[in-house]
């Protein structure tokens, strides 16, 4: 399994197609939390055409909501790690489409949607380990910016500084593979034997 | 007198839920060591060493070992003889508010109306509270934080009463693979039996306060049941984060309320790996209890 150190915003996309599922990739640059009304409007803005507050062409697009402290003017990430992807799994072709994001970070797998995304547009998809904020904590140099402080802490668009973001496993890669439909299939042809 | 032990109750409580989010209990603590012993899948142990290591540095750093610290539920046990007891309630409240302002909390309470999230982690029905009125003069309270992502593939199923054993583990079994990597396995399944749907999802939600990993129901013939049920969990192969491996679960619990003649309801509840819960006691002269055994505590 091959290990990839990768520097965002991703000069060259070329690097994403050598990515096979099961090999890691460390994160450095800029990674854009979003997550469940952020993904919805996200998606409704660049289908009326309208610009994000953040361009996210060769970016990450991470599935977390951290928990912040305000110190003074600063934001201070308290806790951050990967939400539950699936509930993405909706929006995530749009997304990719509609604004080039290049990888997606997150936990617990996706579905035919991301598939599709990952194939048609080269993007990878990728986890970290769920309840393991405290290490991923770690590699957060800081918050660039926040958007959409209206949908609450949680589900802002938090733009973040990362160094070393990882290990992170890629679950889909750009030829759709899908390291979770191979398990659960396996898994679902297991209780089928067993009710 | 009562002015002061509302702060010590206060005080009490928060510790409580700080505890909770950067800590975990000793009984999860071995059982992820146990899998990591027992895990074959190179992957797979690659997964929980993480996990452990994860752990540590959250109860060394006082770190919220997940950021999604929950929607917050407690557990609340009042001596008849403890005194302030219509405060407890509103003491709670206020807990929850001061933990999420000192950022110890995530704030999660949404309106589901207008998707407004309060910011504080208090809402309509929110924090969630389950009261009970006991002999003595201690208030007891639980917290154990509750996350969207094992929330998420929750189940609830009215089955045929004359048939409900066997569609317990089948509709388990549906609803493990159903879940699969989204509850952050290894997981830690509950289930109960009730007449009505509601106890049927109070019993099974309780087990997290009641149960410790590896200890089974006390009717042998229950017992049993989690074991067969635990091994064949273990047996599909979904593994740690879902990766692939051995280890699914860290174990399943199963019990029951009494049922009516024609219901036979089964609540399936998970936990993330990291199952958090931490509990205080305070008596009526403001002495604080704890159980310093019941956690893991780094080197």
């Amino acid at each position: 399994m091959a290990v990839f150190r990768i520097e965002l915003p991703i000069e060259n996309r070329g690097v994403l197609k050598e990515m096979r599922v099961g090999d890691t990739v460390y994160i450095t640059g800029t990674v854009v939390t979003l997550r469940d009304l952020g993904h919805r409007r996200a998606v409704e803005m660049l289908k009326r055409g309208e610009k994000l507050p953040v361009d996210l062409r060769g970016l990450a697009v991470f599935h977390a909501g951290p928990i912040v402290r305000r110190v003074g003017e600063e934001w201070k990430i308290v806790s951050i790690g990967p939400t539950t992807s699936a509930r993405m799994d909706i929006y995530v072709y749009d997304l990719v489409k509609l604004s080039g994001v290049a990888l997606i970070v997150g936990k617990g797998g996706m579905g035919v949607n991301a598939r599709r995304a990952c194939r048609e547009f080269g993007a990878v998809y990728v986890e970290l380990v769920g309840g393991t904020a405290p290490l991923i904590t770690k590699a957060i140099r800081g918050v660039e910016a926040v958007y959409w402080l209206d949908l609450g802490v949680p589900e802002a668009m938090w733009v973040l500084r990362v160094e070393n973001l990882g290990p992170a496993i890629v679950t889909i890669d750009t030829e759709g593979r899908d390291l979770h439909e191979e398990v659960m299939s396996r898994a679902y042809e297991v209780v089928k034997s067993l009710v | 007198m009562s002015i002061e032990l509302e702060n010590i109750v206060q005080k009490a409580i928060l510790e409580a839920i700080e505890t909770a989010v950067t800590r975990v209990p000793r009984d999860v603590w071995n059982a992820l060591n146990n899998a990591y012993q027992r895990e074959q899948c190179e992957r797979a142990k690659e997964v929980l060493r993480t996990m452990i290591e994860s752990v540590r540095v959250a109860a060394k750093e006082r770190i919220p070992l997940c950021q999604d610290t929950g929607l917050p539920v407690f557990y609340i046990e009042i001596g008849e003889q403890f005194p302030i007891k219509r405060r407890v309630l509103e003491i709670v409240k206020s807990c929850v508010r001061k933990a999420t302002e000192l950022g110890i909390l995530r704030p999660n309470a949404v309106d589901p109306v207008t998707n407004r999230n309060s910011g504080d982690n208090t809402g309509r029905y929110v924090p969630i509270t389950e009261v009970s009125i006991v002999d003595g003069d201690r208030l007891r309270v639980t917290y154990i934080p509750k996350g969207g992502g094992s929330e998420y593939v929750s189940r609830l199923y009215m089955v045929s009463p004359t048939r409900g054993f066997e569609e317990l583990v089948k509709r388990v079994l549906e609803a493990v693979v159903d879940a699969g990597p989204k509850p952050c396995p290894p997981t830690i399944v509950a289930v109960g039996i009730g007449g009505t749907a509601d106890i049927a999802e109070k019993v099974s939600r309780r087990l997290f306060v009641e149960r410790r990993v590896g200890e089974r129901h006390r009717d042998s013939r229950v017992g049993e049941l989690e074991v067969k049920l635990l091994e064949k969990i273990n047996s599909l192969g979904i593994g740690p984060a879902g990766l692939g491996g051995s280890v699914t679960a860290l174990d399943l619990w199963i019990d029951y309320g009494y049922r009516h003649p024609a219901t036979f309801a089964i609540a399936i509840t998970f936990s993330c790996w990291a199952l958090r819960r931490a509990s205080i006691e305070v008596d009526r002269y403001g002495h604080i209890y704890r159980d310093p055994l019941d956690f893991w505590e780094p080197p």
